[in-house]
């Protein structure tokens, strides 16, 4: 690393909840490509499919009456800002999936918008994903995703699509919409994995 | 997804400082000259290291205000902010022949690619003009009759970015709208305030010449913008953001 001449810094304490390049912020910013989706619950739907054949399918009616949980984690942007302990309600994909998984090892993740991300679909299994819809004892509001979104926490948080509309299962991956424009395939920021390369 | 490409790794890159121009009290304009910069696209950002003696090193992500060169000089604007850590330093202590690292260039979804031919409306809240003057100056470097015009809302008179740039391009077929939230000039008509939907339908490609729109500024800005752009009929698919802060007040920087 080049030394910049004078500068000091001053975040040197180590928190070991902040995973390597990120810094704490108390703020919950906004990231996204473009306008904010407006979606009335009486017109949204989520589906999961295998690119061929819709295999589930919930109105917001049907999706609420599953069984949901609170949710408290960690969450890391890409742009470097992370942000503890952050409350939410979901509902677990390991609800969402189950008995459908087939053969599939990768998911593609769909939103109002047109927005995509894909993932490892073992990333959305085992307790650590969810589709959330509250957050920090509200609804969810547009500019955070709702009215419900992708959670996945242990990747940065592009992954975690606002505004999810479908999962598309898949047996091959193929990358979303930041993953083409340079951004990693993974995500993970305990490696920073920030850009394709890293 | 045309214009779609999957970059090699990132590397840092040691960047000197060969020039600075003061924007407003509080915003400075660094010219760097960096070794082996691959070049860019108007629209992209790179990333920004700063080491200490220690050791110790911070990180920020910039938008590049420059043109596409074919050279290796890139111009980043910074806006100083009061409880940052890295802007302080880079905005009142870093001097010329001074190095920083970059990395980049980053993103490829809010460009402007000289190919482009059709209209191109630009809104731009405080220091969101920095993306979009690269490309402003983008589509002047290369001689593209793209017609182009840039809504900017500002607080004041003084808080104005690349004015005297921004004054020259009526005589380049480029409109300028500035919009004063706080206090106008003298001789604006319009009393200070917010945009509203007439003013953006007044100072905008109308959605019938299908322009493609980039608004960049603080998150609430870029919600209030957008959504007007797409109230007045524009197509949610042709209006490309970027947002900063919670709020508009991108802490930490």
């Amino acid at each position: 690393m080049a030394e910049s001449r004078g500068f000091v810094g001053r975040n040197r304490a180590a928190n070991a909840k902040l995973p390597p390049g990120q810094y704490l912020t108390t703020d919950f910013p906004v990231l996204s490509a473009g306008p904010t989706p407006h979606v009335p619950p009486d017109e949204w739907e989520l589906t999961i499919d295998d690119g061929t054949t819709v295999l589930r399918r919930w109105d917001w009616n049907a999706f609420r009456e599953l069984p949901s949980e609170t949710i408290t984690v960690d969450i890391h942007c890409v742009t470097r800002w992370s942000k503890l302990g952050t409350a939410w309600e979901g509902v677990s994909l390991d609800t969402l999936l189950t008995g459908i998984t087939g053969n599939a090892s990768f998911a593609l993740a769909r939103s109002y918008g047109g927005y995509t991300t894909n993932l490892p679909l073992r990333d959305l299994q085992n307790k650590q994903a969810w589709i959330a819809f509250r957050y920090d004892g509200a609804e969810l509001p547009p500019e955070h995703g709702g009215p419900a979104r992708l959670l996945v926490p242990h990747l940065y948080l592009w992954k975690s699509a606002k505004w999810i509309r479908g999962i598309t299962l898949r047996n091959h991956d193929e990358p979303g919409f930041w993953e083409r424009y340079g951004y990693h395939n993974y995500g993970d920021p305990w490696r920073e994995q920030r850009y394709s390369g890293d | 997804m045309a214009g779609a490409a999957v970059l090699g790794r990132l590397n840092w890159r040691i960047a000197r400082v060969i020039a600075l121009r003061d924007e407003t009290a509080t915003a400075r304009t660094i010219t760097f000259e960096v070794a082996g910069w691959p070049g860019h696209v108007a629209g992209q950002r790179v990333d920004l290291r700063v080491t200490a003696a220690d050791g110790y090193s911070a990180v920020r992500e910039y938008s590049i205000a420059s043109a596409p060169h074919e050279d290796t000089r890139i111009e980043l604007s910074i806006e100083r902010l009061p409880n940052g850590e890295v802007s302080p330093y880079l905005t009142q202590d870093l001097a010329i022949g001074d190095v920083v690292e970059l990395r980049g260039p980053i993103g490829g979804w809010f460009v402007w690619r000289a190919e482009q031919a059709e209209p191109v409306q630009l809104v731009a809240g405080g220091s969101g003009i920095v993306p979009l003057m690269a490309m402003i100056r983008s589509r002047i470097a290369k001689r593209s009759a793209a017609p182009f015009r840039l809504l900017y809302s500002i607080r004041s008179p003084d808080a104005v970015w690349y004015r005297d740039e921004l004054r020259e391009l009526s005589t380049k077929g480029i409109g300028v709208t500035f919009v004063y939230t706080r206090t106008s000039p003298p001789d604006q008509p319009r009393p200070p305030g917010r945009i509203d939907t007439e003013l953006v339908a007044e100072a905008s490609w109308p959605p019938s010449s299908t322009p493609t729109c980039y608004v960049c500024g603080p998150t609430s800005f870029v919600e209030r913008a957008a959504g007007m752009l797409i109230a007045l009929g524009h197509s949610p698919d042709r209006v490309r953001t970027e947002r900063f802060g919670p709020t508009g007040d991108p802490r930490g920087r």
